[in-house]
């Protein structure tokens, strides 16, 4: 950041209206975050996430707006707390819920048979 | 919302895997396959696209005009693909490409996003901080470069056409594609010579 | 589908903050509301991400890229452009 400019107040910031958290463009709490270069290749659990997304957008199940709206709905420190795809996986299984492809007592059902 | 959704993530996707399969919402094959196929787009692609522009002008044009196009041209399958944008690096203004409200990537022609790009300190710093964001990747944008962000906000995918080093006269398009990386179609970095 | 706002016009940012009223999905963000800024390129017309999101009939509309000041959202921001996509809903002339 600049040494001349004097680092501004937060609370006269666009960021202190009303924002949804995962609207992170300039938010002060993150500007002094160093940015993890390191390459970090995806595991198994993150490339079967996304096939599945893919698969249930090609097949006109769950579009990737909805995938967004589950997301953002996340409360912020588990936001925060998950990876990418632990955060696409429960969008997705919210998704799937309120759609009616699955109930919860069949999740439940299915979290028992793969434990 | 159901409190189901704590459940850890790796319960979560055999539950769900288990239960798609299960109802003939999808396959097995189908995951395997889709895994296979995407694990085929990589920079490499977008780096083909970027060679050819260096060496000529009329591709450029038709890859700045639709980017998608372009690579199909170049036998890159985008069917389906949301449009895809090419941002043009000039001597005085450099390029770089970020989505703060969550990783929108130009995955058809440069594969899955890096870890880096989908973090939170880039998506808050890249709109307010780009000169320091840079600098963690080891990049100095000299003072007299614009700087210009473009925040994926939309249906479209932006890459970026970055400038043809010096030092490159004369070489095949392959030579050429081999210098350009990831970074370098994101803004972050420039390609060099090796 | 015609384009209200040709390439320089100037533009201001909705000031208008559905995340207040319930349940939504925006792609507008928040650093851009009630910002001005200039029209670069109609990009096309597209459906309405904000219905899209919550499975209901979505309006197509045309979709801009609009550059803004970065230093006139935030006093200390480096940089000399940021450009952003935005539907014509979020858009009034300025």
């Amino acid at each position: 950041m600049s040494t001349q400019t004097p680092v501004p107040d937060p609370s006269t910031l666009p960021e202190a209206r009303p924002r949804a958290m995962h609207d992170m463009g300039g938010v002060s709490k993150f500007m002094c975050d160093a940015v993890d270069v390191e390459p970090h290749a995806l595991d198994e659990f993150d490339r079967e996430v996304d096939a599945i997304r893919g698969l249930l957008g090609a097949k006109k199940v769950m579009s990737v707006d909805e995938l967004r709206r589950g997301i953002e709905a996340i409360p912020e420190g588990d936001y925060l707390r998950l990876s990418y795809y632990q955060r696409w996986i429960r969008s997705i299984t919210d998704n799937m819920l309120a759609k009616g492809v699955f109930t919860e007592a069949e999740l439940r059902a299915a979290l028992e048979d793969t434990k | 919302m159901s409190s189901l959704l704590e459940t850890p993530s790796d319960r979560l996707l055999a539950a769900v895997r288990q239960l798609l399969t299960a109802k003939g919402v999808v396959t097995r094959e189908e995951i395997a396959e889709r895994i296979r196929t995407t694990d085929n787009a990589s920079p490499a692609q977008g780096a083909r696209m970027v060679a050819r522009a260096w060496v000529d002008a009329a591709y450029r044009a038709r890859m700045l005009a639709d980017g998608a196009k372009a690579a199909e041209e170049l036998g890159i399958p985008m069917r389906g693909m949301p449009p895809l944008g090419v941002l043009e690096d000039t001597a005085g203004e450099h390029n770089v490409v970020v989505c703060t409200l969550c990783s929108c990537y130009p995955r058809a022609v440069l594969g899955y996003p890096p870890f880096w790009f989908k973090s939170a300190a880039y998506r808050a710093r890249a709109v307010r901080d780009p000169r320091g964001l840079l600098l963690e990747f080891g990049t100095a944008l000299p003072a007299w470069v614009k700087l210009r962000v473009v925040d994926s906000t939309a249906d479209y995918r932006w890459m970026v056409l970055p400038l043809r080093p010096a030092g490159t006269e004369g070489w095949s398009e392959e030579r050429l594609a081999a210098i350009v990386r990831e970074g370098d179609m994101i803004g972050v970095t420039f390609p060099k010579l090796p | 589908m015609s384009a209200l706002f040709p390439a320089g016009t100037s533009v201001r940012v909705r000031d208008d903050w559905p995340e207040t009223r319930g349940a939504c999905h925006i792609r507008t963000p928040h650093y851009l509301r009630g910002v001005r800024g200039v029209v670069e390129k109609h990009l096309g017309a597209f459906a309405n991400p904000e219905d899209l999101a919550f499975a209901r009939p979505a309006a197509v509309l045309n979709l801009y890229h609009v550059r803004f000041s970065p230093q006139a959202i935030w006093p200390d921001a480096q940089g000399d452009a940021l450009v952003v996509e935005l539907y014509e809903t979020w858009l009034e002339a300025a």
